[in-house]
């Protein structure tokens, strides 16, 4: 275990390295500068500001700078939000984005297992090929449709929940099923075609022979080895929710760590959206870890060390 | 191949919208950027679809929409499929360290926040890429430079699960007798990769098309609702449906700029995941 947790580490630092440097260098060599305003800068205001933010010189040098400052765990200061550091913007917003993250992601599990558990109960009947084309429709429905949609029918037409804001549960309703819905369908494929295939196997013929219920059988035998598959499938889960997440905080206003990444992007806050995508790498190669995990957890014939 | 008749109700269904993107605005009354008085005008007689904020008619925009998007889609996926297939070949054919290391590179990539550095990539050369065109012969391209950008952006980012597909195939199919006669006659790596081992896979990649092909027009929209894909005056569905979640508002929305484009795009992409789903039953029937 131990042996793993550091070869995984030592790994995925190159990774977290790489990735950094190429956003920074991207947002760097962008035409557009993070300063400009309405009224055009004069090149020796320009110079000032950039000396300030440690952005003169050569772009390795920029990058050294960087670089260096964020070992010392310093993520710098946001450029465009004059007086605020990266790390304080990501430290108010992270939390918000991730718990509407965290809500869809059990929402999208929590519903798409037993929905695909109970398509392959019933394999080959009426409800299978009725489950069949919801799930199709469901992985179809991209976020970004769902939620207008859903704001004008459910907060506009049946007035049953805020149309956007961010603080009260009945907020969070829309939001996080907008963000879930679509990996339902995924998640529910998955698991129904783990479980068929594990309900072909030998084990369950025994079970079956022991006398244990078809309900058991599909439930409490099968379902344990039939979700390594959709294990597997969750590091890329959660990263499909945390990009969903942009789309989803602009429509409901949440003041999310999604917002200040586009606006980052667009304001060329070079700071920022390093720091973010900072962020988000860490996050995903840390649910990368937590899967593995689990898959090894699941599945005694997998070993962590291989 | 015979396809099963689900699958050819698809396609007529599917080949409806493509006829309407090709033709669906030249024979309509209306231009596609041409404002009248009549805004905001719900679905009747003259506007099916209504009209938006500037008195633009909504079906001929969103079939103009549709070239757009079912282009970005089309250039997209046959760009990841082209570096998905010869990443996979190489890989799987290959083998040992190699296949190891390259395998690696794509596990990495698929824990990625992807589309964030698409966007990076996307909204931050869009300029550069324009200036670079403006003195070349190129220049008539420059105004479309952010539609070239998606097509390599997105192309780039969506081999990662063909690679996959391709390298498993190929590791069975490099040990089957006629790869090893090949090679045995001394025909050279290349050969035998593209001329032996490249049919057998190809199949596959006909599947995976149609599963690729509604990734990328979902990310393409996805992209231009968040406002960074596709600009005016250009339009594609993404930005159709951004254009109407903007109009939101409790008094009055107008509901047809949402309802419309999102029918729409979630029809065209069912159809094409349905599609998928056939031909992948189909390969599934003739491995048996």
């Amino acid at each position: 275990m131990l042996t793993f947790l550091a070869r995984r580490l030592i790994s995925s630092i190159p990774v977290v390295i790489a990735v950094l440097t190429l956003c920074f260098l991207l947002v760097r060599i962008a035409p557009g500068s993070p300063f400009a305003a309405e009224r055009a800068l004069d090149a020796r205001t320009k110079a000032i500001l950039e000396a300030k933010y440690g952005l003169s010189g050569s772009l390795p040098e920029q990058l050294f700078r960087y670089g260096s400052r964020v070992l010392r765990g310093d993520l710098g200061d946001s450029l465009k939000f004059r007086g605020r550091t990266v790390a304080e913007i990501i430290g108010q917003s992270l939390p918000r984005s991730l718990l509407l993250g965290s809500i869809s992601f059990t929402l999208a599990l929590g519903l798409g297992i037993p929905l695909g558990a109970y398509a392959a109960a019933h394999h080959g009947r009426k409800g299978d090929s009725f489950f069949n084309s919801l799930a199709l429709l469901t992985l179809s429905t991209p976020t970004f449709v769902l939620a207008p949609v859903s704001v004008l029918v459910f907060a506009f037409g049946l007035k049953l929940v805020p149309p956007a804001g961010w603080g009260a549960p009945s907020q969070l309703v829309l939001p996080a099923f907008c963000l879930a819905i679509p990996f339902i369908g995924v998640c529910a494929r998955l698991t129904r075609a783990g479980l068929l295939e594990t309900l072909d196997s030998d084990f369950i013929r025994a079970a079956r022979a022991k006398g244990v219920s078809e309900a058991g059988l599909v439930y409490l035998h099968a379902l344990r080895p039939a979700i390594l598959p959709l294990v597997a499938y969750a590091a890329p889960l959660a990263a499909n929710i945390l990009t969903g997440s942009l789309v989803i905080e602009e429509v409901f206003a949440i003041p999310g760590i999604g917002q200040f990444f586009v606006n980052g992007v667009i304001n060329r806050d070079v700071f920022l959206v390093s720091g973010v995508v900072l962020v988000y790498c860490l996050l995903l190669l840390l649910f990368n870890l937590v899967a593995d995990w689990l898959t090894a957890l699941l599945d005694p014939r997998i070993r962590l060390s291989s | 191949m015979r396809l099963p008749r689900p699958a050819w109700i698809i396609l007529g269904l599917l080949g409806i919208l493509v006829l309407a993107a090709i033709f669906g605005p030249v024979i309509s009354p209306y231009g596609v950027g041409e404002v009248s008085g009549n805004r905001l005008a719900p679905p009747d007689g003259h506007h099916w679809f209504g009209t938006d904020l500037h008195g633009r008619d909504l079906l001929t925009r969103l079939m103009y929409g549709a070239r757009i998007s079912l282009l970005v889609g089309l250039v997209g996926a046959s760009i990841s499929l082209l570096i998905g297939v010869a990443y996979g070949l190489v890989a799987g054919y290959l083998g040992g360290r190699v296949d190891n290391l390259m395998m690696r590179v794509v596990d990495v990539l698929y824990a990625l926040p992807r589309i964030v550095l698409v966007i990076v990539l996307i909204s931050l050369f869009d300029l550069r890429l324009k200036t670079l065109l403006d003195g070349t012969p190129l220049a008539p391209f420059a105004t479309h430079a952010r539609l070239l950008l998606l097509f390599v952006g997105l192309g780039l980012v969506e081999w990662l699960t063909l690679a996959r597909i391709v390298r498993a195939q190929v590791l069975t199919i490099k040990e089957r007798p006629f790869v090893l006669s090949s090679r045995l006659i001394g025909q050279t790596t290349p050969v035998i990769l593209f001329r032996q081992i490249l049919p057998q896979v190809l199949p596959i990649v006909t599947t995976y098309l149609t599963l690729a092909l509604p990734a990328v027009i979902l990310e393409e929209s996805f992209l231009s609702f968040l406002g960074l894909g596709v600009q005016a005056p250009l339009a594609s569905w993404g930005t159709l449906l951004a254009d109407g979640a903007s109009m939101l508002n409790p008094v009055a929305t107008p509901w047809w700029l949402i309802v419309f484009p999102a029918v729409i795009l979630v029809g065209c992409l069912l159809l094409l995941n349905l599609l998928g789903d056939q031909l992948r039953r189909l390969d599934a029937h003739s491995e048996r």
